[in-house]
C-alpha cells in the first residue's frame, strides 16, 4: 500500500471511528473513572490489560513497574512498532472522578490526559478487525504508568531497559490536542524548593520571617534571572504550598518548578544559578532550604524532514487540520534518548486542560483516530522508513 | 421458605457473572430477547452516559442486550435529543398506547415499556446513577438467564449519597428503613429479606410484567414486591449486590411524598389481601409545613396512587404479543 492510498483511504478510518463511537467513548468514561495518580494506577492498567485480553491481544500483563502491555502479532512480525499512552494522572483518588458526557463533549478530570489516549489504545484492536486491517509488523501496545512528575517516565524507561527486541519506531498519543505533533524533546528539569524554619527559630531576631516570605525572596530571585531568547529558554513556576492557617507564621513552603531550554547546557546552567541564589536566600534568612531534582529530559529528537514526521504532517494536511508543532518532555523524550524515531499525536480539542472539570470535544475524536490510523498504516508499510 | 436459607441461594454479587461470553451463549441458548428500559425525565445530563456505556459494553461487544430504549416523560431539556444521538431509541411515554390515555409518573413510564418492547426480560435501570457501569444491566439479568425459577431480580447496593463533602456511606434508603421495612417485617415478614426493596433497578420476565398491576408513582416498587411474592412466592425473586450507586440525594421533605405515596399503595393491598380488612377511606393530601416570615406556612400535596392494570388485560398488547388469544 502506497502512502496515497493510506491517504485515500482516511475518510474510510474516520467513518470506522465514528462507528465505534460507543466503544471508544465508554472505554474513555471507564478508564477515566477509574484514580490512576502517579504510582498509583494499578487498577486502571489492570482494567486496560482486560480490555487487551478480550481483544485478542496476545502476552497481556503488567510488569514490574506497572505498566500494562500486550502484543498485537502482525503477519510478518519483522518490525516491532510501540503504541505509547501515559496510564497516570495528576489527580488523587480523593477527587470526584465521575466523567459526564453531554452532546458534544466529555468532562471530568482527566479526560483528556490521558484517559481518552489510553481509550484509543484499547479501542484500536478492535477498529483494525473492523477494518479488516492486518498489520505486517507487531504493534506493541503500552499502557505506560508512573510518567508524571516524580514518576519521571519509570514506566517507559523500565520498559525500554529490559525489553528484548529492539523497537523499530514509536507513537505516542494523548488526548488533546488534535493537530499536536511533537517530534523532538526540549532539555528540562523539575524541581522542587522546600522551605523549613527550624521548630526552635527565635522570632525576635531581626528580619525574621516566615517560609512564605523566605519562599517569596526566592521566588523573586529566580524571577530576575535573565534568560537567553536563543536557544528558546523558560522557567515555569508550577505550584506553591505552604503554611497550614491564616494566623500563624508559616514554619514550611514548598514550590514546585520547571527549566526548560532547546538546549541542555543552558538548562544546567540555570540550575547552578538557581542553586547560587537559594544559598543566598538562606544565608540571610537562617531557613533551611533544599532543592530537590524531580525529574529531568534531555534536548533531541528527530529531524523536520524525518519521513516519520513528514507523513504525520502530510496526513494532517489531508485531514485539514493545522499542525501545532511543539516539543515534548513526555513518553517522547525518553523514545528519543534511546534513537528511536517517535512522534507524539493529540486526538481531539478541549479545554481546561489538567483542571478537574477538563473538557474534550466528540466530534474531532473521529479525525484524530483517522490521522493516527494513516500514520500507523504508513509506518507499517515503511513509508516512514529513513533510508 | 425461612429468609436464612432464600438468601445465599437467591442473592448474588454482580462479579460472579463477570464471564459475558459465557452469559451471552446461555441466552442465546434459551433464544432470550432482552431490552433495557431507561425511564427519563430531563435527564439530559445523565443520559448520554449511560446510554454510551451500556450500548458499548453489553450490545457492541458482547451482544446480551438486544434494545436499548429510553421512555421520557416529556423532558423539558434535550434528554430525547441526546439519548437519541447516542444511539437509543427513544419514545415518548404519552404516545405509546394513546387510547389508555396518559398519566404522569415514572411507573407509567415502567407500565407502557412493556408495551414498547419486544424482550422477553426487561430491566430497568434509573437515568440519574452517575457511576453508570454495565453491572447496573448485566447483573440483575445474569439470575435470569441461569435461573428460570428466578422472575424478578433486585439491585441492591452499598449505598453511598452524594453531597456537598463527597461521598459518604450510609445505611439502606431512609424510606426504606424506616417504612417500609417496619411495614413487611409486620405483615409480609419474608419480603424483609430484600435488602433494598425500592431500589429502582430490576430485571424481570414479561410472563410477570404483563399480569401485575402498575401503580404510577412512588408505590410502584412496594406493589411490585407483595404481588408478585403473593403469586409467585419468594422463590420467584432474587437480589444482586451492584456494589455502590452514585446518585442525587432527595431532601427529607421529598422522601415524606414518597412515603405517603407507598403507604396508600400497602394499605389497599394489605387490604386486598384481607391483612387489614378495616381500611377507612384514604385522604390524599399530604400536608406539611414551612416557616416564612416567622409563620407557619402548610403546603398542601395531593397524592394519588393510581393505578395501571396488568398489561395482559389491554387488547392492544395482547394483540401484539399474544395474538390469537
Amino acid at each position: 500500500m502506497t502512502f496515497d492510498t493510506i491517504k485515500q483511504q482516511l475518510d474510510t478510518y474516520r467513518q470506522a471511528a465514528v462507528d465505534m463511537r460507543d466503544i471508544l467513548l465508554a472505554n474513555a468514561v471507564m478508564i477515566g473513572e477509574i484514580p490512576a495518580p502517579t504510582f498509583y494506577e494499578d487498577q486502571r492498567v489492570r482494567f486496560i490489560e482486560d480490555r487487551f485480553s478480550e481483544c485478542g491481544l496476545q502476552n497481556c500483563s503488567t510488569d514490574e513497574v506497572g505498566n500494562g502491555l500486550g502484543i498485537l502479532e502482525g503477519t510478518e512480525g519483522q518490525k516491532n512498532i510501540l503504541l505509547v499512552a501515559h496510564a497516570d494522572t495528576v489527580f488523587n483518588e480523593k477527587v470526584d472522578h465521575t466523567i459526564s458526557m453531554v452532546s458534544d463533549r466529555l468532562i471530568g478530570p482527566g479526560v483528556g490526559d490521558n484517559s481518552l489516549g489510553l481509550a484509543l489504545l484499547a479501542s484500536l484492536p478492535l477498529l483494525l478487525e473492523r477494518l479488516n486491517i492486518r498489520l505486517k509488523s507487531n504493534l506493541i501496545f503500552m499502557a505506560a504508568a508512573r510518567g508524571l512528575g516524580r514518576g519521571n517516565l519509570e514506566g517507559l524507561r523500565f520498559f525500554l531497559h529490559n525489553h528484548q527486541s529492539p523497537i523499530a519506531q514509536a507513537l505516542c498519543v494523548e488526548g488533546v490536542k488534535l493537530g499536536r505533533l511533537s517530534y523532538s524533546s526540549i532539555g528540562m528539569l523539575r524541581a522542587e524548593i522546600n522551605v523549613r524554619v527550624p521548630e526552635l527559630y527565635d522570632w525576635t531576631r531581626f528580619g525574621a520571617s516566615g517560609a512564605v516570605i523566605t519562599l517569596n525572596d526566592i521566588i523573586n530571585s529566580i524571577n530576575r534571572i535573565p534568560l537567553p531568547k536563543r536557544p528558546k529558554t523558560s522557567i515555569v513556576l508550577g505550584s506553591i504550598e505552604g503554611g497550614n492557617s491564616f494566623n500563624n507564621i508559616a514554619t514550611h513552603s514548598l514550590l514546585r518548578f520547571e527549566v526548560r531550554s532547546e538546549s541542555a547546557e543552558v538548562v544546567h546552567r540555570l540550575l547552578e544559578e538557581i542553586r547560587d541564589r537559594i544559598t543566598e536566600v538562606e544565608l540571610h534568612s537562617s531557613a533551611e532550604i533544599s532543592l530537590d531534582i524531580v525529574a529531568r529530559r534531555e534536548p533531541g529528537g528527530i529531524d523536520f524532514r524525518h519521513p516519520l514526521v513528514r507523513h504525520a504532517r502530510d496526513l494532517l494536511k489531508a485531514l485539514h487540520i493545522e499542525p501545532r508543532v511543539a516539543p515534548s518532555t513526555s513518553e517522547l523524550a525518553e523514545l528519543i534518548r534511546h534513537r528511536i524515531p517517535a512522534v507524539t499525536l493529540g486526538l481531539t480539542t478541549g479545554k481546561k486542560h489538567t483542571q478537574v472539570m477538563e473538557e474534550i470535544d466528540i466530534e474531532p475524536i473521529f479525525t484524530g483516530v483517522a490521522q493516527f490510523l494513516g500514520l500507523l498504516m504508513a509506518m507499517d508499510e515503511g513509508c516512514c522508513d529513513e533510508h | 421458605m425461612n429468609i436464612e436459607h432464600w438468601l445465599p441461594n437467591h442473592t448474588f454479587h454482580y462479579s460472579s457473572f463477570w464471564d459475558f461470553r459465557h452469559l451471552v451463549e446461555a441466552k442465546q441458548a434459551q433464544n432470550l430477547r432482552i431490552s433495557l428500559c431507561i425511564p427519563t425525565l430531563n435527564e439530559e445530563h445523565t443520559i448520554g452516559k449511560e446510554i454510551v456505556i451500556f450500548k458499548s459494553e453489553l450490545m457492541s461487544r458482547y451482544p446480551l442486550l438486544d434494545e436499548i430504549a429510553v421512555i421520557d416523560s416529556g423532558s423539558t431539556d434535550n434528554t430525547r435529543e441526546v439519548a437519541a444521538s447516542f444511539g437509543a431509541e427513544v419514545y415518548l411515554a404519552e404516545e405509546i398506547l394513546p387510547e389508555v390515555g396518559s398519566k404522569r409518573g415514572k411507573g407509567e413510564n415502567l407500565w407502557k415499556a412493556i408495551y414498547q418492547l419486544t424482550g422477553d426480560i426487561i430491566v430497568y435501570v434509573d437515568a440519574d446513577i452517575k457511576n453508570i457501569h454495565p453491572r447496573f444491566a448485566y447483573g440483575l439479568v445474569a439470575p435470569l438467564i441461569y435461573r428460570p425459577e428466578i422472575k424478578y431480580v433486585k439491585a441492591f447496593y452499598d449505598r453511598p449519597l452524594a453531597f456537598s463533602q463527597g461521598i459518604r456511606p450510609s445505611g439502606g434508603g431512609r424510606v426504606t428503613e424506616i417504612l417500609v421495612r417496619p411495614l413487611f417485617s409486620l405483615f409480609f415478614p419474608e419480603l424483609t429479606a430484600l435488602i433494598q426493596p425500592l431500589s429502582g433497578e430490576y430485571a424481570v420476565r414479561r410472563e410477570v410484567l404483563e399480569a401485575i398491576p402498575f401503580p404510577i408513582g412512588y408505590g410502584v416498587e412496594t406493589s411490585h414486591l407483595i404481588d408478585v411474592y403473593h403469586k409467585w412466592g419468594m422463590e420467584a425473586f432474587g437480589q444482586t449486590d451492584l456494589d455502590q450507586r452514585v446518585h442525587r440525594n432527595q431532601a427529607t421533605r421529598d422522601l415524606g411524598k414518597m412515603s405517603f405515596g407507598i403507604l396508600q399503595t400497602f394499605l389497599n393491598r394489605a387490604k386486598a389481601l384481607g391483612l387489614v380488612p378495616h381500611v377507612p377511606e384514604l385522604q390524599s393530601i399530604l400536608r406539611q409545613f414551612q416557616v416564612k416570615e416567622g409563620q407557619f406556612e402548610q403546603i398542601e400535596y395531593h397524592i394519588v396512587e393510581e393505578e395501571r392494570p396488568p398489561m395482559i388485560e389491554i387488547p392492544a398488547y395482547r394483540a401484539k404479543f399474544h395474538p390469537g388469544t
